[in-house]
């Protein structure tokens, strides 16, 4: 391991700052393709590990719950959690300011380039590959929480999947029936 | 002014999606068109359907489709004031819901709550790797894609960013 890598992991222990917030969440959107939340998940937790796994998956639990996209929810959880309201306007402009200029810039590229048949093709790989990167976080945040709560957890998990992505039931209705029955589980099965 | 008109129309048309944006941006996207085109008539279907397309493909949240669509209505000031208008509601709902919630997150009963919501969030998190992966993956080459970047972000320290550097030459170059 590099000296660089080293230094790196020893100034990760520390609560970053407001421009260390920007900075990495601006450094997640820039390379967040096919969706944002497994990349912000590897920064987070693998490399700056500003949030453990339990963390990472009780923030974006929570953020599901509340209105607008996760990954933005996410962010000012996040910036709020380390640096209060200065932290939530630092992480949000960080994961918000670059997409918004480089989907115009994709935007005024796509009106001119889209019809070739190589952009297609691209744009069909990199899509596949997106879903392979989702389900990669899904095992990783499933991991702990398998092992942590096999009994209360996996009739939970199986029982969302099959309504969401079998039945394609509507998310907020699953989302209203589904937590509260997983609730009670938890309640009734405390430590 | 007609310029203003637009703006004021994408403000309060953003203001209340954003506030129906349970699960995710993608949870709108059906109202989002519905009152784009047919309502309001800002653009046609099929100009939404691109404008869709292209905020999936831009790195970043699939919500910039938002910015697109005051950018195509009102030009850069319409991209700002959609933006604005989706993210502000949720950004104060959840500013102050995480105040409260970091105080007491250690009690037992914050602990039951999370304990029963993470397993759902697994489930919708699996769920959409499913749809993705099903809407991308019609043969084999798209399939082994899929499956060696779940392989490599799953058990290896390697960057995934390389995987999706080799699939989008695969794509370019016609072999997918």
């Amino acid at each position: 391991m590099t000296a660089e890598v080293q230094k790196a992991e020893s100034a990760a222990a520390q609560s970053p700052g407001l421009w260390d917030l920007f900075l990495h969440f601006m450094l997640i959107s820039a390379v967040a393709f096919g969706g944002v939340l497994p990349w912000a998940r590897r920064k987070l937790v693998d490399d700056r590990r500003w949030l453990s796994e339990r963390e990472f998956l009780d923030t974006l639990a929570l953020c599901q719950f509340l209105p607008g996209p996760n990954i933005v929810n996410l962010s000012i959880a996040v910036g709020a959690r380390f640096r209060g309201f200065p932290g939530s306007v630092a992480a949000f402009l960080g994961i918000l300011g670059l997409p918004c200029i480089v989907v115009l810039v994709f935007g005024a590229l796509y009106s001119r380039y889209g019809n070739l048949p190589e952009v297609g093709g691209g744009l069909l790989a990199v899509s596949a590959a997106a879903a392979g990167m989702i389900l990669a976080m899904a095992g990783k945040i499933a991991t702990p929480l398998l092992r942590r709560r096999p009994v209360e957890a996996a009739p939970i998990i199986v029982a969302v999947f099959v309504a969401v992505a079998l039945l394609r039931l509507p998310l907020p209705w699953v989302l209203v029936t589904a937590a509260p029955v997983s609730i009670g589980i938890s309640w009734w099965r405390r430590p | 002014m007609k310029n203003t008109g637009a703006l004021a129309a994408l403000a309060v048309n953003f203001l209340i999606l954003s506030l129906m944006a349970f699960g995710g941006a993608n949870a709108v996207i059906p109202e989002m068109q519905r009152q784009a085109v047919e309502i309001q008539h800002w653009m046609t279907g099929s100009q939404f359907a691109a404008l869709f397309a292209i905020a999936q493909a831009a790195p970043g949240p699939n919500v910039m489709v938002v910015t697109l669509v005051g950018w195509q209505v009102a030009g850069v000031l319409g991209a700002i004031v959609a933006t604005a208008a989706m993210m502000g509601p949720s950004w104060v709902v959840t500013f102050a819901v995480f105040r409260v919630w970091d105080k007491f997150k250690y009690q037992p009963w914050c602990m039951t709550i999370q304990n029963g919501l993470a397993p759902v969030t697994v489930g919708f998190v699996a769920s959409s790797a499913f749809l993705l992966a099903r809407d991308a993956d019609h043969d084999t080459i798209t399939f082994v894609l899929t499956a060696a970047t779940a392989a490599v972000a799953y058990w290896t320290r390697i960057n995934p960013l390389w995987v999706f550097a080799g699939a989008a030459v695969l794509g370019i170059v016609g072999v997918v």
